[in-house]
């Protein structure tokens, strides 16, 4: 009996030690960038030392923010995915409702022609998107930033699916009290649906902040830049001072952390519920 | 990451039945197409202009060559041909395969490993859970950058360490064949966060019951994981699968930054490729794209017919 008891509890150590390992490896890159970034540069060479920060020095921090400019950059990416969460909740909240609660022709085509968005990466179409903008003299402007991804077919279906979810007998209820659509959208569907919409909202926020290809493409001045493209250029400008670039890293990614971290519920939600293109 | 491009797991329905029910809230109302439309017209706007507008515009672009001058003429299918048979985009091509192939596999190991690992009642297992999805949150960039750091030539983490050990540094974004593998091991780690979410939720729709009985029956850890879990998870195996490669397809950020598709074009993926021509070549950057787009709609098929597949064993 005692025995068994000592072998379970070797097992549940074992079980333990093989979590931490794994977690201290997946974590490492996190934990070096962090740890790097309030070093002075002395310290760098000083591996492993290094590892165990003594000598704390937050000017990296300070520099990153004013001299590699990161504080117009992250002004830039909160406006841009800002207006693209916006955007998107709206858009999607509006074409759900009428997907969920309206009769009207062609219903499943247009639904087909949704769910076809999903099949063009953005990748396929930046070409042509890229000539637009020059066209529209919309380059290096926010609204070349956000005004592509203001609608999303994967933030339609995620509500359609909520509104779905409305018992038919609140419709009916709500039918009996007069309410019209818009009564109906505002008092009923949307209270409803808010756990979908907070879901959205993460969701759209996370892939609008780590946006990469296309704001590199359209930016070229560091009063338009993105975060994201502002850690390249600080990492182009400042080669071998790894503090300097791990503090910009660290500020660019602590949104997203505290995000994350806050709402880990909805973020999952969104992602195991299908996450679609950025 | 490049968030992926799945489709719903969870609630795979909505693909099936695009028809919403057909009660109206307010009976006997008027025709509902006007409202239908007003509400639409935003996403339908947004789509038309920048998804198939452009579309059709980059099969069209394919079909005209431009000169260094900026001069462009219509060249027909030819471009295509001449895009698809070029050495240029033949090595893009397969720098993009041998990084799927690197980066796929190891991805979906790695995420299920974390995720079986995690399926465990333990005390403050939710702290683990958080860190093993904790890359979800990093960025391309961000992840890119921090790999870069541990991996700087001169002053990195990783090469101080062999030189404690006595051995040689190595140039690992600099050099074949190190520079796709330091890419891959970014890519793998950043999408690891993901992929872990998406097993875990796999698990959690196993039934406690089915491996505590095959417990019973004298199964094994492995054979419990090997004739119960694996089979049980097979769709969500695919589905990470699916997106995970489309998600290889579409790379770029870790390439532009890590290794800007060198050395020598070993590590310039299709995307990388064409993002070099948008502004120069558009015409051979759009026949890219085609291809491209080729690439991933196949794989989205699959992913589909995987799907239905599913929803109806499933079911």
């Amino acid at each position: 009996m005692a025995a068994e008891r000592r072998a379970g509890a070797l097992a549940t150590a074992g079980r333990y030690l093989l979590l931490t390992f794994c977690a201290v490896v997946v974590v490492l890159p996190i934990y070096t960038a962090v740890v790097l970034s309030f070093q002075p540069s002395y310290r760098l060479l000083q591996f492993p030392r290094v590892l165990w920060p003594s000598d704390v020095d937050f000017s990296t921090f300070s520099r990153a923010w004013t001299t590699g400019n990161l504080g117009r950059y992250m002004l830039n990416s909160a406006l841009v995915s800002g207006i693209i969460v916006a955007g998107q909740v709206v858009t999607s909240i509006l074409a759900a409702y009428a997907f969920a609660f309206l009769r009207f022709p062609f219903k499943r085509t247009i639904f087909v022609l949704f769910l076809a968005t999903l099949m063009v990466p953005a990748e396929v179409t930046i070409v042509a998107n890229y000539e637009t903008m020059q066209n529209l003299g919309w380059l290096d402007t926010y609204q070349g930033l956000a005004v592509p991804f203001l609608a999303t077919a994967f933030g339609t279906f995620l509500l359609r699916q909520a509104f779905l979810q409305v018992p038919q007998d609140l419709r009916d209820a709500a039918a009996l009290d007069g309410y019209g659509h818009r009564g109906f959208l505002v008092g009923v569907a949307v209270p409803l649906a808010r756990p979908a919409i907070a879901a959205l909202t993460v969701f759209s926020f996370l892939l609008a902040w780590n946006q990469y290809l296309w704001p590199l493409l359209v930016t070229n001045s560091d009063d338009q830049r993105t975060v994201q493209i502002g850690l390249k250029a600080l990492s182009a400008a400042n080669l071998n001072e790894l503090n300097l670039i791990m503090a910009g890293t660290v500020i660019a990614a602590l949104p997203i952390f505290v995000l994350l971290l806050a709402f880990q519920r909805q973020l999952v939600r969104g992602l195991t519920s299908g996450a679609l293109k950025g | 990451m490049a968030l992926p491009h799945p489709t719903p797991t969870a609630t795979p329905a909505p693909l099936s039945a695009p028809e919403g029910p057909d009660q109206e809230i307010v009976a006997g109302q008027k025709r509902e197409w006007p409202l239908a439309l007003l509400l639409l017209l935003p996403s339908i706007a947004v789509f038309g202009v920048f998804v198939f507008y452009p579309f059709v515009r980059t099969i069209q672009l394919g079909f005209y060559e431009s000169d260094p001058f900026g001069n462009t003429r219509y060249s027909g299918i030819e471009q295509y041909q001449e895009v698809l048979t070029s050495d240029q985009f033949r090595s893009s091509l397969w720098v993009t395969l041998q990084f799927a192939f690197i980066t796929v596999p190891l991805g979906l190991a790695l995420g299920l490993g974390l995720a079986v690992l995690a399926h465990q009642r333990l005390r403050g297992i939710q702290i683990y859970r958080t860190i093993f999805s904790s890359t979800v949150a990093t960025s391309v960039a961000v992840a890119s950058l921090m790999w870069l750091t541990l991996l700087n030539p001169s002053i990195g983490l990783v090469n101080q360490a062999l030189d404690d050990l006595g051995r040689d540094r190595i140039l690992f974004t600099q050099s074949e064949p190190w520079a796709l593998w330091s890419v891959s091991l970014a890519t793998v780690w950043q999408n690891l966060g993901f992929t872990f979410i998406i097993m875990s939720a796999g698990l959690q729709t196993i039934p406690d019951e089915l491996l505590e009985s095959a417990r019973i029956d004298g199964a094994g850890a492995w054979r419990r994981f090997s004739h119960v879990t694996l089979p049980l998870l097979g769709p969500t195996v695919l589905f990470a699968f699916v997106v995970l490669s489309i998600n290889a397809f579409q790379s770029f950020g870790q390439i532009d930054l890590m290794t800007e598709g060198g050395p020598l074009g070993s590590t310039t993926v299709i995307v990388y490729s064409i993002f070099q021509r948008v502004s120069s070549n558009p015409g051979a950057a759009a026949a890219q794209a085609i291809v491209l787009f080729a690439i991933v709609l196949t794989l989205t098929i699959f992913q589909l017919r995987v799907l239905e597949r599913r929803v109806f064993y499933g079911s």
